[in-house]
């Protein structure tokens, strides 16, 4: 899936410059106690800072090791606030593209909505219901809904996508997003959003995370961190009378590198990162999420609506088989369908010029030096195709060539009723085909399925989400293709209110829905589903009934959307697992060393075989931070998602995550614990 | 260790396990409000109770209001327990003549019954008219069990109903669980003790002529019904000082067995009936096997350590093949004084049939961490599920986010205010435990009571909070807790450990209860699997070493090891 996103280096080098000055700034007390985990050992740093200088003034104490503790717990929030700040990062330089988009723009305010007369004013003073005039080669000033005109628009802008987009008023392609340019003709606008709050003012302040609020699930696990970051506080400050008992005199400093070194930094340093990076995905994806909120709900989607046209099947009905009546050979029908069809633009007629060239070796020149009239498709006469010569060759609805072969359903040939009926029991469509009042043949028109599609719905099921194609449709044609495509349920003859009361259904019943919609009548749906997804080319209502936008209008995306909500879950379960794991070695580290002194017979915990109590001390607080550098990575692309079911994704990330945080501190400490040894800085 | 000895704690074990299916499908009816084969008995009784009480038994509380109904029926409880002691000489039924109970004991031992925690700083046999130990102490082994089971079947229900607010009637879950489950079972049990020779008498003493012709007067009286609901409620609080090691209170190798059993078999039950209750009896034995794992590694580990011996008597020439049988009843040996230690620190029963002072230092480590874990191995009647819910949901919300879904416990999605109120009982025994034992190993009140100096000291004294806080009453004899001080800090760690628990728990469940019940999928954490037992059993031994393992260090750790290097305390 990541090749399909745009890709931001992982440690560019302008956005590294600018998060670490970034992480400095996040040092402010005020902003940083709303994570307690970092807070906590922000206090603890600064406690030791100032006995640092103690030490130093008053030339008593070991200012050399509890100046080194004091760095090093600096670094451990510095580290915290510097993952934050370079998830941030990545976000702000998709933000300054946009923010240019919007720089200096002019809007021609019209003063009567039906005359020409317009004055130029700062896109800035828009107001509410202002009418605007946007011409070709303007960027379209603020977000709005056309009232009058058809133009192109290219809205590369914000989509990336440089192929030009038809809008016009009425209809669902009546929106406009500020900041896109018209190319062509003219249009007016209704401007129908204040300014400071249009569709890209959001998209900018969602990016720069200046919105974000903290997640429901990123709440409570910030309640179990805050939990254990309390326990310990307890564990930590108890040990110091009960090690007073026992005629230890601990110092500050040390108590405080333990504190810091069992309280889960490492997540909690990663939490707010492993969330930016999250909406980051999404935004690479071309998604934009309103709320990190729909994000979090996408991993826990039970179900999935998706539309058939378009996300299942190809969207346009595609000529498969040619079935002559009998008599007739394969090779003549397929040679008047192709004939009839060379001048037909339509999407069907296109495939049926293509199945003709494929399959049966035609060219498409056979009319060449003919003198050829083509007949087009009318809805009074159902049928259309060419005249060459006396040579009158139709193709249309079935009753509608019948008629034109003078025949009736009674009087067709066996062959032709039975292909037609063959053709209708599996949901094709079946298109006649005729030649001056003789039957040819039917051409099957059918919805294509997309190749891969199967495998991706086998993929959800495997992920325990149901999926529900919705159709309008007849129920025959809505089954044939849902069997084809693999779902697991299907919405025929659909209508927007019809998918409003299945989505309630599902919610009462517990299920969490998610959906993608384009029309004004899927807003309510939208609304009401946890994850709407509104496609970006879809009606302002719908935009705004969605809790996601999709820049690039392909409904596919939802099962992407799902995935990254899940990632973000499980990168902060593994990383949560991890930190709490790591604490294991950290004791094993600390505990001999603190006590060393009173009881030597202690040693025998001491499995590293650690240099000294104190470059033990030092080596675990020195893991502790470095740990969370190493794992910024992680928590900027996230654990990878297999659609495996959850057993075996539990097991799995329970043996990376729960065993690998058990040993990879060891590992780690001793390692460090050889290095502050040879270096002597203890 | 032995094979014999193996088999015995291996037997008592699976006579558990035969019960607990029959039992647990009983409770279930009874809280349902169905009928039992004891309807005929107990249903008029239950009625006039409800009658004179004023209480709609088909009138449901909300967690505030289940809850105030415990705090209430607690707070009546202590009043009239402290009002027993302290006006004990007054009262009838006391033969001996023993005065009033002191201020300060009697407060603590109010607490101690009312909490279900049965610490004893006094001596029973020679502080306790009959009458305090009958309508006092024994009342309160049947109230305070019935209350820990009530919570726990209001937590059930919690993850049965969708979109409510009610947890059921404590008035009434109460009344069931005292009637229809620890009443008859108490009969039984009592009965069967006699059977055995224990004693069930009014009579104060009894007085025999020893061998040498010395008039000896041994004291006596109704020992075999408070035995049977001491084991039964998991109280622990014994007839005798000496709790299960007097020959009266435990007379033979049997009454051993049954004791543990008595005492495994409610709790066990118990976790049963909450698969049962919530239509998922997979859940319920993944429950119980998490709690089975823990007991019995904690069983072979005390076998294990006590039979290793003291590697100094094995130097002056000791045999060591007897193990460590200092403080141990040769009647029991090894293995039964095994299976009682870690079967009693591993409920939150706390009677004992060994001194747990004079194990081995690991040996000694054991019960004091498994009372430390919080008592759900498989815990007290009641609060050993609801302690291991409240685990299962800490579990649950660390490695369900592993799958990449909001976490969810019996399709019970698992989010901040459920993590808030678990996180607040999580925290309340550390803060009692440890906050306590450090104020005590500093202040000069605190080290008086010691006996011995060392880490031996440091053991009693975070034994004993670790026991009063985690209601469990068992004590690392050696302190003497019979002081203002001990008395009452401790007092306050008992109420701390039940009632700072309940009151989050019940919330847990008010929470619970108004949500919707998410159907499982293949992409939803099954927590009724093996690899969810693992889980579960690896979550409660890291988050209980990392707590504790600082404490310990310094106590029964270091003192193996000085023991190894041949110093003892």
């Amino acid at each position: 899936m990541s090749s399909k996103a745009k890709s931001i280096s992982l440690f560019d080098g302008a956005i590294l410059a600018q998060a670490l000055k970034g992480s400095i700034f996040k040092l402010d007390p005020r902003q940083l106690v709303r994570n307690p985990v970092i807070f906590v050992t922000e206090v603890v740093a600064a406690v030791v800072t100032l006995l640092w200088v103690r030490d130093l003034l008053s030339g008593s104490g070991t200012p050399l090791f509890s100046g080194q503790i004091a760095a090093w717990l600096w670094f451990t929030v510095i580290f915290a606030t510097f993952s934050e700040a370079i998830a941030e990062g990545r976000g702000k330089a998709q933000a300054d593209s946009l923010k240019r988009t919007k720089s200096d723009l002019v809007a021609k305010r019209l003063k009567a909505a039906n005359g020409t007369d317009y004055e130029a004013i700062p896109a800035t003073s828009l107001k509410l219901g202002d009418i605007i005039l946007v011409e070709a080669g303007d960027l379209i000033p603020g977000d709005g809904e056309i009232i009058e005109g058809v133009a192109s628009v290219n809205e590369s802008a914000i989509t990336g996508e440089s192929a030009p987009v038809i809008r016009e008023s009425g209809g669902d392609r009546s929106a406009v997003t500020g900041g896109t340019q018209l190319l062509s003709d003219w249009l007016k606008i209704r401007i129908t959003t204040k300014p400071g709050e249009t569709f890209v003012d959001r998209m900018i302040a969602l990016i720069e995370g200046a919105e974000r609020q903290k997640t429901p699930n990123e709440i409570a696990l910030s309640i179990l961190l805050s939990g254990l970051t309390l326990v310990f506080l307890i564990a930590v400050v108890t040990l110091s009378g009960l090690a007073a008992y026992s005629g230890t005199i601990m110092t500050v400093t040390v108590l405080a590198a333990l504190l810091v070194t069992l309280i889960p930094t490492t997540i909690g340093g990663l939490l707010s990162a492993i969330g930016i990076a999250g909406m980051d995905r999404l935004i690479r994806f071309n998604v934009i999420a309103t709320s990190g909120r729909a994000v979090e709900a996408a991993g826990d989607v039970d179900t999935l609506l998706l539309d058939k046209t378009g996300t299942i099947t190809f969207g346009n009905r595609m000529a498969t088989e040619f079935i002559p009546v009998d008599g007739i050979a394969e090779d003549e029908l397929a040679n008047a369908a192709l004939q009839a069809s060379l001048s037909d633009e339509t999407a069907e007629g296109r495939s049926i010029v293509a199945l003709a060239q494929a399959d049966y070796g035609l060219s498409d020149n056979v009319l060449k030096g003919k003198e050829a009239s083509f007949i087009p498709f009318a809805a009074q006469t159902r049928i259309s195709g060419v005249d060459i010569g006396s040579r009158q060759i139709r193709k249309g609805a079935v009753d509608a060539i019948l008629k034109f072969a003078g025949l009736s359903k009674e009087t067709a040939p066996q062959s032709f009723q039975k292909a037609v009926d063959s053709i209708a029991r599996t949901g094709g469509t079946p298109l006649g085909v005729a030649e001056n009042g003789r039957l040819l043949g039917v051409i099957h028109l059918k919805d294509v399925v997309k190749p891969d599609i199967k495998e991706r719905f086998a993929a959800l099921r495997a992920m325990g989400i149901k999926t529900v194609m919705v159709t309008g449709d007849n129920p025959v044609t809505a089954a044939a293709i849902a069997s084809e495509a693999g779902v697991d349920d299907f919405m025929a003859e659909a209508t927007p209110e019809q998918k409003l009361a299945y989505i309630r259904k599902e919610q009462e019943g517990g299920r969490l829905i998610a959906m993608c919609g384009d029309g004004t009548n899927d807003a309510p749906a939208l609304a009401q589903a946890d994850v709407g997804v509104a496609m970006q080319s879809g009606t302002q209502a719908a935009r705004e009934a969605g809790n996601m936008v999709d820049l690039d209008s392909s409904p596919t995306k939802l099962i992407e959307i799902v995935e990254i909500g899940k990632q973000i879950l499980m990168t902060r379960g593994s990383l949560t697992t991890f930190s709490i794991a790591n604490d294991v070695a950290k004791y094993f580290a600390i505990i001999p060393a603190l006590f060393v002194a009173t009881y030597p017979q202690l040693t025998a915990l001491n499995i590293m075989g650690l240099h000294s109590p104190q470059s033990a001390i030092l080596s675990a607080v020195i893991f502790n931070a470095l740990i969370i550098i190493a794992l910024i990575p992680l928590a900027l692309k996230g654990v990878p998602y297999r659609p495996v079911g959850a057993s075996a994704l539990l097991r799995r990330n329970l043996l990376v995550y729960g065993l690998g945080g058990l040993a990879v501190p060891f590992i780690g400490i001793k390692a460090i614990d050889l290095i502050v040894a040879a270096l002597h800085l203890v | 260790m032995t094979l014999v000895g193996w088999l015995q704690i291996s037997l008592t074990l699976l006579a558990v396990l035969l019960a607990v299916k029959p039992l647990g499908l009983y409770m279930n009816r009874v809280f349902a409000g169905e009928r039992t084969f004891l309807s005929p008995v107990f249903r008029p009784v239950e009625w006039a109770f409800y009658k004179a009480a004023g209480i709609d038994e088909k009138r449901e509380q909300n967690w505030l209001g289940y809850t105030f109904g415990v705090l209430l029926f607690s707070v009546a409880g202590f009043v009239s327990l402290y009002a027993v002691l302290r006006f004990q000489a007054v009262l009838p039924l006391n033969p001996q003549g023993f005065p009033a109970v002191a201020p300060d004991l009697a407060f603590n031992t109010a607490v101690s019954f009312v909490t279900n925690t049965n610490w004893q700083s006094y001596g029973g046999e020679t502080t306790m008219s009959h009458f305090s130990q009958m309508a006092g102490l024994t009342v309160h082994n049947f109230l305070s069990g019935a209350t820990g089971i009530a919570i726990a079947v209001a937590l059930s229900r919690a993850f049965v109903r969708s979109h409510m607010t009610t947890l059921g009637n404590f008035w009434v879950d109460m009344t069931r669980a005292t009637l229809y489950v620890l009443l008859p079972l108490a009969v039984i049990v009592a009965l069967v003790f006699v059977a055995m020779g224990m004693p069930q008498t009014l009579d104060a003493s009894v007085t025999a002529t020893t061998l040498e012709g010395v008039k000896q007067v041994i004291s006596t009286g109704p020992v075999a019904s408070q035995e049977a609901i001491k084991q039964l409620g998991t109280n622990g609080g014994g007839f005798f000082n000496v709790n299960a090691a007097h020959p009266f209170e435990n007379p033979n190798a049997f009454s051993n067995y049954l004791g543990v059993f008595a005492m495994l078999v409610v709790s066990s039950a118990m976790v049963y009936t909450f698969g049962q209750m919530t239509g998922n009896r997979r859940q319920g034995w993944a429950l119980l096997s998490a709690m089975g794992i823990l007991l019995i590694i904690g069983i072979g580990a005390v076998y294990w350590a006590e039979t290793s011996g003291n590697p100094i008597l094995t130097h002056l020439g000791i045999d060591p093949i007897q193990g460590n049988m200092e403080g141990k009843e040769i009647r029991f040996g090894q293995s039964g004084s095994a299976l009682y230690t870690a079967v009693t620190t591993g409920l939150s029963n706390g009677g004992v049939n060994t001194m747990h002072a004079s194990l081995t230092p690991l040996g000694g480590l054991v019960p004091m961490f498994l009372i430390q874990l919080g008592e759900v191995l498989p815990g007290g009647v009641g609060s050993g599920l609801y302690g291991m819910v409240v685990f299962a949901i800490l579990a649950v919300f660390v490695a369900g986010l592993m799958v990449g879904r909001t976490p969810e416990l019996l399709g019970k999605k698992i989010e901040s205010r459920e993590m808030k109120y678990a996180m607040l009982a999580v925290l309340v025994l550390p803060l009692a435990i440890l906050g306590f034992s450090a104020l005590a190993a500093i202040l000069p009140v605190g080290l008086a009571g010691l006996l011995n100096k060392g880490p031996h000291g440091l053991s009693e004294i975070l034994y004993a909070y670790s026991s009063a806080a985690g209601n469990n009453g068992s004590a690392f004899a050696g302190l003497t807790a019979n002081s203002p001080w001990y008395n009452t800090t401790l007092g306050i760690a008992m109420l701390l450990g039940r009632f700072a628990y309940i009151v989050p728990v019940l919330a847990i469940a008010g929470s619970l209860v108004a949500k919707q019940k998410v159907p499982a999928s293949s992409g939803t954490f099954p927590t009724d699997t093996p690899l969810f037992v693992g889980l579960l059993v690896g979550i409660i031994i890291i988050l209980g070493g990392l707590q504790y393992f600082p404490a310990l260090a310094l106590g029964p750790i270091v003192e193996h090891f000085l023991m190894l290097a041949g110093q003892t305390f």
